[in-house]
């Protein structure tokens, strides 16, 4: 359990310093790097890599915004498993639709709770 | 971002562009990238013991607590966003803050908070996914065009 908690720190951290090194480095803006970020873990799991990963790094891999581009491929190819080839249209967001809902439920609790600050 | 763009200049320009590039402070990379580093593993280590949370508590495997734990965490950037703490960590953590998902929750709740005094239709509503659309649009697209070729390379080519 406390080495789950280690490789989650190391393999998160890691997949952030990507991140920065994207920005810094290549001078991309960070809607770029996260957007490339997402593509990139779609790939990853389409080479069945990401799996991996999490069993290996747990939170390490399923908090950085590569998980999402991962469980979105994922959701499409058990649905497609299925249902076939609609199934890539139908179970698109079955394994995300958390973090989406989340993002849009809160993000207007937020909007009614909170003002901006100048 | 666009330097390509550099080819038709005259030789003002370039000189001026050289003077400018001499000037430019310098981004301190090496430091950045150990400030993303540590914010970021902390972030994933609280991801990582919400995650054991459901999966003690409820009746979540290793496979499928990531769901809920993800929407905890939007929530708590949420919190965080709102009381104006998450852009100090920001400042300081860089791509340690914008990588995990609490950074798209930050995006989403930062714009919806930005933008109410346009109206809950107009402003909240229309701009909520200004920022986060990006990630929505590109990572949709790119599971589709991998989970399509994938299912038809299993099950027409006979791969996998």
């Amino acid at each position: 359990m406390i080495g789950l908690f280690f490789w989650a720190f190391v393999v998160g951290g890691l997949i952030c310093v990507i991140g920065q090194i994207m920005i810094d480095v290549f001078k991309l803006t960070p809607a770029h790097t996260l957007s490339i970020l997402v593509v990139v873990g779609a790939i990853l799991d389409g080479f069945g890599l990401y799996e991996p990963l999490i069993d290996f790094a747990g939170a390490g891999a399923t908090i950085p915004i590569t998980s999402f581009g991962n469980s979105l491929v994922h959701g499409a190819l058990q649905e497609a498993d299925k249902h076939g080839i609609i199934g890539v249209l139908t179970g698109m967001f079955e394994v995300t639709s958390a973090g989406i809902s989340a993002a849009i439920v809160f993000g207007f609790i937020g909007a009614l709770l909170f003002r901006p600050k100048g | 971002m666009a330097n390509e763009k550099r080819k038709n200049v005259t030789p003002v320009q370039q000189e001026y562009h050289l003077f400018e590039k001499e000037r430019e402070t310098k981004r301190p990379v090496v430091k950045n990238c150990f400030r993303a580093f540590f914010v970021g593993g902390i972030i994933c280590v609280i991801g990582q013991a919400i995650s054991y949370f459901y999966m003690y508590f409820f009746d979540f495997t290793e496979q499928t607590a990531g769901n809920p734990t993800v929407a905890t965490m939007v929530f708590l950037s949420m919190i965080f966003t709102g009381i104006g703490v998450y852009d100090r960590i920001a400042q300081f953590a860089g791509a340690g803050t914008a990588v995990p998902v609490t950074g798209f929750g930050n995006a989403v709740i930062s714009a919806a908070i930005e933008h109410r005094t346009e109206g809950f239709v107009l402003g909240v509503g229309a701009n909520m996914f200004k920022l986060a659309g990006s990630v929505i649009l590109f990572g949709t697209f790119a599971a589709f065009i991998v989970a399509l070729v994938k299912t038809i390379a299993v099950k027409w080519g006979g791969l996998g």
